[in-house]
């Protein structure tokens, strides 16, 4: 598409910098855009997080955070998103060099850990709602849930994302097109990695040593 | 792959002529893994320990959490602070400066509120408005 | 479980008059378009041409009309408003019960900020920034047609409003407990809450949309330093756009949990905190206010530049001022509720940053100053736009300036003082702003200029109008009239109420004018032509294209030596006319495939935002499935582009030249 005209086209000797380099390739423009939104996204996240530590100790009268959480529980989900940010790094590089076989395996132990993270989550979910620390009871609960639960839905939606991107593997083979999808996934499923990074401190960490 | 010499897209490989001198790809992968695991079991021991202090235990989580989210940005998204990197690297301090205030300033400002109104703590309020 | 949800037919209000009234008018005007449309046979060409358009060009027309058709209805609520509050003195109960009243200055803010303000100003971005750039279009050309047909969706859902069910009645902001459940056990939150959300979704993604198409795609040779001002001012608000709309995404939704779920985030129970919500919109709300006018100050600069002749005054400190604008703006959010309990050190803090924001807005204006002084000005329409923004707006930040004091504040909070000064310079500053820009820029849209007399009788009438619709406020405020007021009992506030509303049929009179302008500039489009593309002598690079510019925006990818890009080229050589004319010299353009994505998706969230508000399950999961398949089915589109032959651009050029020579 002659939007992103091919950085060779002009003799590099002539343009003293960067800025004046003229329209920049597809795949750095679709990825800075992604780059963006991922960054709306974590601003999102902030004002969840915010919301979380303003109602934290407003808990009136039910259970607390050191109450409810279960370390194990939330050490291995931990354990399975930071592997499936290592096994999506492995994709990428898979990617990179156009092996097949290894796209699609990597693809699949991602898949795998990210289930097994969010089915732990949907688990620890169910069992407070039991327990009658559901998130109509408190403040606090309401913004334990949404926050974990955005997050959880992002997971979720980014699993769906990966299964789309290994079908389009197999109908378009690894194109320039499929490419830049999957640098943007793997953007993205590294990001909800790092947001983990701080609920798993600021909800779960803090909240049993407090 | 197109190849640029002036911009690099983010989390995207170095470009090939920083191969010569820099580890393998999947080298830097693995050795962010690893460090982010040592991260993580440090970060579950501090919040349980009886060794440090409460302030120091929630001073301790936030660097450990800081260095983690550093470690993915490095190893995992290659964030660097070359020259092709500059765009992303100025978009993601703005991300990072729009969360501080965003937390910073909620925090601050709800938590200066609740003290002048003299939130109560438990909550009675359901109770005195009923009428 | 009711197939229907809550929805009956109850939900059409037959028994208020004045609301069957407007929705009567309503679907009159709709049926006539449609009608309209019908019988011209126009329907595949507004399908193929506008609707599934991707064009940058088409988009932003398309998002202008939607704030002029939009503004239309915000409008009849601010007449409603104000002859309400000149009847309603005493013992007089007026025309409009509160319940109606309510609703009437909820949808006025919600409509003229978020539906007829920001689709102005972002359809003004969408047509220029492009072609100042230098470039054919967008980063992301069909997720621009998405944002626009979701915002049109907001829209759509505010409008249904009227006839099905009710609106909010908890003012523009939504505050808790409220807008509730408790309190707002109608739909009319809901209305709003998914207007906003879905309209909000199409703005985040717009936002992404032009950073990255400012930071990424420009001309070879077009460095930061010799982009435009537009394209600095719409970078700094659609940087604005990204850091902040989502704050209201995740506020609006806790509110739609608490609402729907019953969550406790702001409810009375469970612990809520009522001012986490203040503080959170707040947080949302006064970068929003900026995103509007940072675009209007770049439309300033373009035109105070282009009818001065002469190159703009301090183009770097308009860049350093843009820029320090767009941080500052998030750190002055709490003086919107300065009496609302926090202490003096908070306060003091906002308080000393909302009025150190003003400073660099203060150096533009003495740039725009120094930018006339000296050259040949013209006075045409735009610049009686820019003039008259100028004093207004200085005047609107004065009084804000005021405000910024908190115990200034304590008196004048939510006083109609407070309504006169953000009308100052949301009128002042944005409305004359993009009026300014769509009669600068019309001409390069449509081929043909806007009629002249009746654009300055429009201005003189908006202008006066404004003065006298709004100063009384400001008295009346310091007499101690606060917002809102269905009736009161100060007889002496009568007087000035009456003036006030004197002055909205001014503005009236103002708004005919510019319909009429509209239709007479059509009728005499052939004399009105702009043949040689350059009607205005301007300097950046949209000027250099053919009026209407063709769909691939320039024949040959603009190389820039320096700011005022276009101005330097026109004065080193005739550029235009020696520019080939044989097919063998063009090279084929791949330009975007058409989509209607846009429209599907919107029609899925239109389908989403009704069934949710109703609460028919079933059908919002019907829609989350259709909107999930649609981009499901975009995503494995196999041809993107169309290639537009060489010979096509040869051709387009002759004509070109052919009717600059004639």
């Amino acid at each position: 598409m002659n939007i992103a005209v091919a950085i060779d086209q002009i003799p590099q000797d002539a343009l003293p910098s960067a800025s004046e380099a003229g329209p920049a390739p597809k795949r750095v423009v679709v990825t800075y855009g992604f780059w963006i939104f991922l960054l709306s996204d974590i601003v999102m996240f902030a004002a969840l997080f915010a919301s979380y530590a303003v109602l934290v100790h407003s808990t009136a009268g039910g259970p607390t955070g050191a109450q409810l959480f279960n370390q194990s529980t939330v050490a291995i989900e931990t354990v399975c998103l930071l592997l499936s940010s290592y096994t999506c790094g492995l994709m990428s590089l898979a990617i990179n060099s156009r092996r097949y076989f290894r796209t699609y395996v990597g693809a699949l132990i991602t898949l795998a850990l990210g289930a097994i993270f969010l089915s732990l989550e949907i688990r620890e979910f169910l069992s407070m709602i039991a327990i009658g620390a559901a998130p109509q009871r408190s403040a606090f609960l309401s913004a334990f849930f949404t926050l974990v639960g955005c997050h959880g839905l992002h997971v979720a939606l980014g699993l769906i994302w990966l299964i789309v991107m290994m079908v389009q593997v197999a109908v378009f083979g690894l194109s320039a097109r499929v490419q830049r999808r999957l640098l943007c996934f793997s953007l993205f499923w590294h990001a909800l990695d790092i947001v983990w990074v701080g609920v798993l401190t600021v909800v779960y960490l803090m909240g049993v040593s407090s | 792959m197109t190849e640029s010499r002036y911009e690099r897209a983010p989390g995207d490989r170095p470009s090939r002529e920083m191969h010569a001198s820099a580890p393998s790809e999947f080298l830097v992968y693995t050795i962010g893994l690893v460090v982010a695991v040592l991260l993580t079991a440090t970060s579950f021991w501090t919040a349980n320990t009886t060794l440090l202090w409460p302030g120091g235990v929630f001073l301790g989580l936030a660097v450990l959490a800081i260095a983690q989210m550093g470690i993915h940005l490095v190893f995992f998204l290659h964030i660097s602070s070359g020259p092709e990197s500059t765009n992303n690297v100025l978009a993601l301090a703005f991300g990072v400066l729009i969360v501080f205030v965003v937390i910073a300033g909620t925090m601050w400002i709800v938590a200066d509120m609740n003290t002048n109104m003299m939130m109560p703590s438990v909550a009675p309020m359901s109770t005195r408005m009923q009428h | 479980m009711n197939l229907l949800g809550k929805l009956d037919w109850n939900a059409i209000p037959l028994h208020e008059p004045i609301i069957m009234g407007a929705t009567g008018f309503m679907v009159l005007v709709v049926v006539v378009v449609l009608g309209f449309i019908t019988a011209k046979g126009a329907w595949l060409y507004l399908w193929h041409e506008w609707l599934t358009s991707v064009d940058h060009k088409r988009i932003g027309a398309m998002y202008c009309i939607l704030a002029l058709v939009m503004m239309l209805r915000g409008f009849s609520d601010a007449i409603m408003i104000r002859s309400q509050q000149a009847l309603a003195a005493g013992g007089a109960q007026g025309y409009l019960p509160p319940e109606h009243f309510n609703q009437i200055f909820s949808a006025h803010g919600t409509i003229m900020i978020l539906f007829m303000a920001m689709p102005f100003v972002v359809g003004l971005m969408n047509f220029a920034v492009p072609l100042q750039l230098g470039v054919r279009d967008v980063a992301f050309p069909t997720l621009n047609s998405v944002s626009f047909w979701l915002t049109a969706s907001g829209a759509l859902l505010v409008n249904i409003s009227l006839a099905v069910g009710e609106f909010s009645k908890a003012t523009w902001w939504g505050y808790p407990p409220l807008s509730e459940m408790q309190y707002s056990p109608g739909v009319g939150v809901d209305y709003y809450l998914w207007s906003l959300q879905i309209s909000g979704i199409g703005t985040l993604l717009a936002g992404i949309n032009f950073v990255t198409t400012i930071l990424k795609l420009r001309a070879p040779g077009m460095s930061y330093m010799r982009m435009p001002v537009f394209c600095w001012t719409a970078l700094a608000a659609n940087l604005l756009i990204v850091a902040a709309f989502p704050v209201l995404t995740a506020t609006l939704a806790m509110l739609a949990l608490d609402r729907y779920l019953g969550f406790h985030f702001f409810s009375l129970e469970g612990q809520g905190n009522q001012m986490l919500y203040s503080n959170l919109f707040w947080v949302w709300g006064h970068p929003e206010v900026y995103i509007l006018i940072l675009p209007a100050f770049g439309v300033f600069s373009e035109v105070m530049a282009t009818f001065s002749g002469k190159p703009l005054f301090g183009y770097r400190s308009m860049v350093a001022a843009t820029m320090t604008i767009c941080i500052l703006s998030f750190l002055v959010w709490l003086h919107h509720f300065f009496t609302m309990g926090a202490s003096a050190n908070v306060n003091g803090f906002f308080g000393v940053m909302s009025m150190i924001i003003a400073l660099p807005t203060g150096a533009k204006v003495f740039n725009w100053l120094f930018t006339m002084y000296g050259g040949r000005v013209r006075f045409s329409v735009p610049v009686l736009w820019s003039i008259g923004f100028m004093v207004t707006f200085v005047i609107g930040g004065m009084t804000g300036v005021l405000m910024a004091v908190p115990p200034a504040d304590f008196q004048l909070h939510n006083s109609v003082f407070l309504v006169a000064h953000f009308h100052n310079v949301a009128i002042g500053g944005v409305v004359f702003g993009v009026m300014a820009g769509y009669n600068y820029w019309f001409p390069k849209a449509f081929g043909f200029k806007l009629d002249e007399r009746w654009g300055r009788a429009s201005f003189w009438c908006w202008f006066v109008g404004f003065y006298v619709a709004f100063m009384p406020l400001y008295v009346l405020g310091l007499m101690g009239m606060t917002r809102r007021m269905q009736h009161y009992d100060n007889l002496s506030w009568q007087p000035w109420l009456i003036a006030a509303a004197f002055g909205t049929a001014i503005i009236l009179a103002g708004v005919v004018c510019q319909v009429v302008q509209l239709v007479v500039s059509i009728r005499h489009r052939g004399e009105l032509r702009d043949v040689t593309g350059d009607p205005w002598n301007g300097r950046t690079l949209e000027w250099a294209t053919a009026s209407p510019p063709p769909a691939w925006n320039f024949a040959f990818q603009p190389k820039v030596a320096g700011l005022d890009a276009f101005w330097s080229s026109k004065n080193r050589a005739q550029a235009t006319k020696d520019e080939p004319t044989s097919a063998r010299d063009y090279e084929p353009v791949e330009m975007p495939k058409n989509s209607a994505t846009g429209f599907v998706t919107a029609f899925f969230a239109v389908v989403i935002g009704f069934a949710l508000i109703w609460h028919i399950w079933w059908l919002a999961i019907v829609g989350l499935f259709g909107a999930f398949m649609t981009l499901l089915a975009f995503s494995f589109r196999r041809h993107n582009e169309i290639e537009v032959p060489a010979e096509e651009i040869a051709r387009f050029v002759r004509s070109y030249q052919a009717g600059v020579a004639a």
